[in-house]
């Protein structure tokens, strides 16, 4: 003997983004704040230590940024010309930039003052940055030149000019003090070693290289130019890990998760992605306003910071954790009303009643049990059901006409219910996933209410709206039909190029074996 | 209840119901044919002769009613046998026995939406002078003071909304029990229309109720051959039941590869697995999980297609509601969860196809790897499309599988009809209309197309294993045709209309069932050759629907070469009127032989500790009983012998040669001499009767042995026991005796 089987309620798959554990993380950010600058921001970098200002570079100036501060907590702006690549020290203490004139600029971070000033480079040095000794800087210039500097004496240690093209971007190793790479325009990425002479390793990207890369564990670099974004295993000698090419223009950015976890891309279609590092899938995406230019990451995905072309800093804080306790609105029973009775073990001699355990079931699961029909209808028309689970209703209705009580539930109703029916028809048949079952009953209400049409306005009114809607669609289906029709044509004349190719060489082949 | 008939009883024509009183012990009734007229029926009452001998004449019969229903549901016997209630369509007919008169009461014919109000069933109340009738429209009327011919009057009680299939009173008559299409139990109390209570979805429609004579259960007999035991205060006791009947078996009969069961339609909307050996329903599969309507020409949900993935892993199901407006259409995919040992389903595809699912098949690869695993769904709709499995490829999501519709195929827009896999799953077959398309499952290519007009293909197989090569068709315009596929040519065809083509999946043979002048014929053939090795003319006389070869736990090894090609599995077939057969090896001698057989070990089964204690509680009681020179009848529950049963204990390494234990086993089944007195019988139990507790048992078997000389009928049984002292002493010497000298060779 079965139980009652309560009406399954279709579950549609949702179409569009799935929603992963990324999602869901991605998404837990606040409303961005955005901040004005004074042109292209070029640069943005976090400072390492709490409680992680960042620098960003924009024009000939440098602001420094509080966490939620939307002004410049402080301002470097001893530049002539622009100012490239703020840098923070590992332990945040000093901030180094290069400029248009090609002058190198050290900074006290408290201080105003530059502390050094390097000079050499003889064009704009677009990229500067610390080894991970923190007593040397690299340098990279539109001289093609790249340079490594002392701090303490403030000249320069040794220079490189093998690039053939401007050096646009470059990283330092954190595992090794002396290893530094840069890409340069010329489409190759260098590694250079600080006891030798010559770079070390030479990779080629294909395209300008406008940013680049190096995991915290110094084996994997990442490069990105062109609408690429590449993968080399450094170990490997430079061997092509995985190429990405999921921009549709010139990826300008990159950075990496605290947690190494994730890799971010920014690139001038507005877009910021992310990709997982251990399948190098896209697992989210962000939409930005217009072109990035420079993207990071606060310790923690704190902050999302992505300056833009036009000199607007978007600002994205993440919320903060929800709190599952809920303020207390219902006072449970106490404990003691849960454990009373249930800790008695019951003796052998016992003899043991099984309370039957109570199926609670919806009320709409309730009438239909008892065939009523009619009621079971009105029941999943109450507002909530109606509204927010459209799908209940649409299912109950299926339900209905299984049983062959559409009809006669549909029939005998007022006014005030016809035109709530209709209603919810007008706006939900157009519903690809409710369109097969509300198009029947739209047809039995038309019928059962054929001899009324005209009596009352409202109901009128609900009808045309009706036959508005399903004209609306038809109108649409037909304009998808004839898209389809198109396309149908494009793949037919696809497909046939791909067979005649394939006869060709069969018979490319028979005549061989004759 | 032994299950023996004790008398025969030679009426001469059908009977078609048959009523016991227990008030007339010398006569019963019956209704049979009216000879000369068809369609009418009579009841009759049949004197029972008390004259010696096992079958009877019948002769004495005297027509107690003319024009009675065929239905046994349409007669009852009132309170003591007094009277007689009849229906038929308008009438009631009452007889009361003693003052021989003949009451008819006839309603005016009022046709309604829910039918007719034609008598379907009556009920005579067990102390009252009351009848309860069940009619078409659902009604059930109560008649009371029916022996006047004008002044009776009847109420009207009304729940059921289709006919009312039976009706059955409570031992004392306060209740009334009816059932119908709808299968509820409705309990109506005191006859009242306002109290009754109800037993809900029953799972089928109620044939028939009837109570038990203590009045504390009730069964209702299903139209699904399914018997239901409810306690009498409505609560659900058990339920018997086999095979599950349905009116069409549109699943086909498919074999669950895991459990080696027959997986068919079952109840509405559920899969059930039947196990052929054991003719127990294992377990039904709720497939379309919707509330089953009761309701006749409510087009409902129902399960078309089933098919099981090789390892029985996955399990494929199709749905359908046929609807003119709105037809659903349902393929499900389900996954065998080794925890909770049963199918979970894993993805719902609405509408896999614009019309009709016409055939499934999976690639059946015995591989365990899953990539290789294929859905092939053949639609009316002119395609075949086929699915395939696919990862979430998210690394953190959920490890979850769900399938996917890969690719869709088609031949000149002609419906797809069938379709199936090559033994390696490299190439796949679809017929289309009259046209046989190969594919390659890997590229999804056509291949090569065969086609043998005129005729649409009804079936299509692979050969397997040395044949597989060959695709085997047959056609609507009776052929069967037999394409190789390395020359893409005709091997060979014949005239056959065949309506079943079953390959055996454990050899090369193909069965084959054809439908020719009203009888089925059954040919077995290989592919590489077009005789066939086997033909079985007139099978039967029903169209066979369906076959199915069901492997055998073990290879059987068959005696003669006639019947080779079922040593593998067996071969089962399903009649249109829904009847299961099978094809036996062996003669129905040899078949029964094995059941006998098998009693033998159960009687000779190991002793309980239970046993022995009753055992010697007995002899203790016999032994009283003897010393009172009291006859007493003892529970006739043959043991055997120690003797024989050391025999068959003893595992077979150590006994010794078969023709030393002979003349032993054959001695022990002569009645010895000394036994046959009883004297000598009773010294015996007295010396013995402190002895161990195991020889007790013999013991009894003497004591009864001196009762029983009168009979020597029952005897038999206990012949075989009998093994003398000595013999049996021989034999545990016998089995004492070490041969592990035998193993020094």
């Amino acid at each position: 003997m079965a139980t009652y089987k309560a009406v399954a309620v279709p579950a549609v798959p949702r179409l569009g983004e799935r929603i992963t554990q990324d999602t869901v993380y991605w998404r837990g950010y606040k409303t961005p704040v955005q901040i004005k600058e004074f042109g292209a921001i070029n640069k943005i970098d976090f400072s390492p230590v709490p409680p992680y200002n960042y620098a960003v570079t924009a024009s000939s100036r440098i602001h420094i940024y509080g966490r939620y501060s939307q002004e410049p907590m402080k301002t470097f702006s001893r530049f002539k010309d622009a100012a490239y690549c703020a840098t923070y020290r590992d332990d945040g203490n000093l901030l180094v930039a290069g400029s248009e004139e090609g002058s190198i600029h050290l900074f006290d971070v408290s201080g105003r003052a530059p502390l050094r000033q390097f000079d050499g480079h003889t064009k704009p040095v677009h990229v500067v940055g610390f080894l991970s000794d923190k007593y040397r800087i690299f340098s990279g210039g539109d001289d093609y030149a790249s340079y490594l500097w002392d701090i303490p004496s403030g000249t320069d240690i040794v220079s490189y000019s093998e690039h053939t093209d401007y050096v646009r971007c470059g990283c330092a190793s954190k595992v090794n003090a002396d290893v530094f790479i840069t890409g340069s325009y010329d489409h190759t990425v260098k590694l250079f070693d600080a006891r030798t002479k010559r770079s070390v390793m030479t990779i080629e990207h294909g395209q300008p290289v406008e940013s680049v890369l190096l995991f915290p564990s110094g084996g994997l670099l990442v490069s990105a130019g062109g609408r690429y974004v590449k993968v080399w295993d450094v170990l490997k000698g430079g061997q092509l890990l995985v190429s990405l090419k999921n921009h549709h223009k010139t990826v300008t950015c990159l950075c990496l998760t605290s947690s190494g976890q994730r890799l971010l891309s920014g690139s001038l279609d507005r877009h910021v992605k992310i990709y997982s590092t251990t399948s190098y899938k896209v697992v989210h995406s962000f939409n930005y306003a217009t072109s990035i230019l420079s993207l990071a990451l606060s310790p923690e995905d704190e902050t999302i910071v992505v300056g833009m072309t036009n000199g607007v800093l978007n600002v994205k804080h993440r919320k903060p954790e929800e709190r599952k306790e809920k303020s207390q609105k219902k006072r449970q029973p106490a404990y003691r009303t849960y454990v009373k009775g249930r800790s008695y073990m019951p003796k052998q001699e016992d003899f043991c009643v099984s309370k039957p355990v109570k199926r609670v079931l919806r009320k709409y699961d309730k009438l239909l049990k008892s065939f009523q029909s009619s009621k079971a209808l009105d029941a999943v028309l109450e507002p909530p059901i109606r509204l927010y689970t459209p799908e209940v209703t649409v299912a109950v209705m299926q339900e209905l006409h299984r049983r062959g009580t559409l009809r006669s539930a549909l029939a005998g109703r007022d006014e005030k219910q016809i035109n709530l029916l209709l209603t919810f028809v007008a706006r939900r048949v157009i519903e690809p996933r409710f369109t097969s079952v509300l198009v029947t009953v739209a047809d039995m209400i038309t019928d059962i209410y054929q001899p009324v049409v005209g009596q009352s306005a409202i109901v009128d009114r609900q009808f045309l709206k009706l036959q508005e809607a399903i004209g609306k669609e038809i109108d649409y289906q037909e304009e998808l039909l004839e898209v389809l029709g198109m396309m149908d044509t494009l793949f037919a004349t696809f497909t046939q190029k791909r067979a005649t190719c394939l006869e060709e060489n069969k018979s490319n082949g028979l005549n061989r074996g004759y | 209840m032994d299950g023996i008939p004790i008398k025969t009883f030679t009426v001469g024509s059908k009977l078609l119901a048959l009523y016991a009183l227990a008030s007339s012990e010398d006569s019963v009734f019956v209704v049979i044919p009216k000879s000369g007229e068809r369609d009418t029926f009579q009841l009759v009452s049949v004197k029972l002769t008390k004259a010696a001998g096992q079958d009877l004449e019948a002769k004495e019969l005297s027509v107690v009613l003319h024009g009675v229903g065929a239905s046994p549901k349409s007669i009852a016997f009132g309170r003591e046998g007094e009277y007689v209630a009849s229906v038929k369509d308008l009438n009631l007919q009452v007889y009361f026995f003693k003052q021989k008169q003949l009451n008819r009461f006839s309603l005016s014919a009022v046709k309604t939406k829910g039918g007719n109000n034609h008598f379907t069933c009556v009920a005579c109340h067990p102390t009252e002078d009351c009848i309860a009738t069940g009619h078409a429209d659902g009604k059930i009327r109560l008649w009371r003071n029916f022996y006047h011919k004008k002044e009776y009057t009847f109420s009207t009680l009304h729940w059921h909304h289709d006919t009312v299939m039976d009706l059955a009173f409570s031992i004392e008559g306060t209740s009334l029990l009816s059932g119908g299409v709808e299968s509820v139990l409705v309990l109506w109390h005191n006859g009242s229309d306002c109290r009754k209570d109800f037993l809900p979805r029953l799972g089928s429609p109620i044939e028939y109720i009837s109570m038990s004579s203590d009045g504390a259960l009730c069964c209702t007999l299903h139209t699904d051959n399914r018997i239901t035991i409810i306690n009498s205060n409505l609560r659900f006791s058990k339920c018997i039941q086999g095979l599950i009947k349905t009116m069409d078996v549109k699943t086909g009969l498919v074999v669950d590869p895991r459990t080696k069961a027959l997986v068919l339609n079952g109840e509405p909307g559920h899969l059930q697995f039947y196990c052929l050996q054991s003719d127990q329903q294992l377990f039904s599969l709720d497939i379309v999980q919707r509330q089953y309507i009761h309701q006749a020409g409510l087009k409902q949900t129902d399960l078309v297609k089933v098919a099981f993935s090789a390892q029985g892993k996955w399990l494929a199901t199709v749905e359908e509601r046929d609807e003119v407006t709105d037809p659903e259409l349902q393929l499900k995919l389900w996954f065998y969860d080794e925890e909770t040992q049963s199918f979970k389903l894993n993805t719902r595809i609405n509408m896999p196809h614009e019309d009709h699912v016409t055939d499934m098949c999976f690639r059946d690869m015995d591989e365990l790897e899953d990539d290789s695993l294929i859905l092939v769904t053949a639609g009316r709709d002119c395609v075949f499309k086929v699915w395939v499995m696919v990862e979430d490829t998210d690394p953190e999501a959920q490890q979850s599988v769900s399938w996917n519709c890969d690719f869709v195929g088609s031949y000149h827009n002609y419906q797809a009809t069938n379709c199936c896999f090559s033994e390696d799953g490299s190439v796949l077959a679809v017929s289309f209309e009259e046209t046989v398309t190969v594919w390659d499952s890997v590229t999804w290519d056509l291949k090569c197309t065969f086609c043998h007009p005129p005729g649409k293909i009804r079936n299509i197989c692979f050969g397997r294993l040395t044949c597989s090569k060959y695709l085997i068709g047959a056609t609507d315009h009776g052929f069967l045709c037999c394409w190789n596929l390395l020359s893409c040519a005709l091997e060979w065809s014949a005239h056959l209309n065949i309506l079943v083509l079953q390959p055996d999946p454990l050899s090369e043979y193909i069965a084959a069932v054809s439908w020719l002048s009203k009888e089925s014929s059954l040919f077995v053939f290989k592919p590489n050759e077009p005789r066939p090795i086997y033909i079985q003319r007139n099978l039967c006389k029903e169209k066979i629907q369906l076959a199915a070869f069901i492997p055998r736990d073990e290879p059987e090894t068959v005696g003669s070469e006639k019947y080779l090609w079922l040593r593998r599995s067996q071969l089962f077939f399903l009649t249109d009127t829904q009847e299961l057969m099978t094809l036996s090896t062996k003669s129905l001698e040899e078949r029964l032989t094995p059941s006998s057989k098998q009693l033998a070990v159960e009687e000779s089964l190991p002793v309980t500790p239970f046993s022995l204690l009753l055992g010697k509680h007995r002899c203790q009681q016999s032994q009283q009983d003897i010393d009172l020179g009291k006859r007493v009848v003892q529970n006739k529950h043959e043991q055997d012998s120690p003797a024989v049963k050391e025999l068959l204990h003893t595992p077979a390494h150590v006994l010794p040669s078969a023709s030393f234990l002979c003349p032993i086993f054959i001695n022990s089944l002569l009645i010895s001499k000394e036994n046959k007195s009883a004297e000598v019988a009773a010294d015996e139990v007295e010396m013995e009767s402190e002895k161990a507790e195991d020889e007790s048992d013999e013991e009894r078997d003497i004591t009864e042995m001196e009762q029983e000389d009168t009979s020597p009928m029952e005897l038999l049984g206990e012949m075989t026991c009998k093994l003398s002292k000595s013999q049996e002493k021989e034999l545990r010497k016998i089995r004492k005796t070490d041969y592990s000298w035998i193993s020094a060779f």
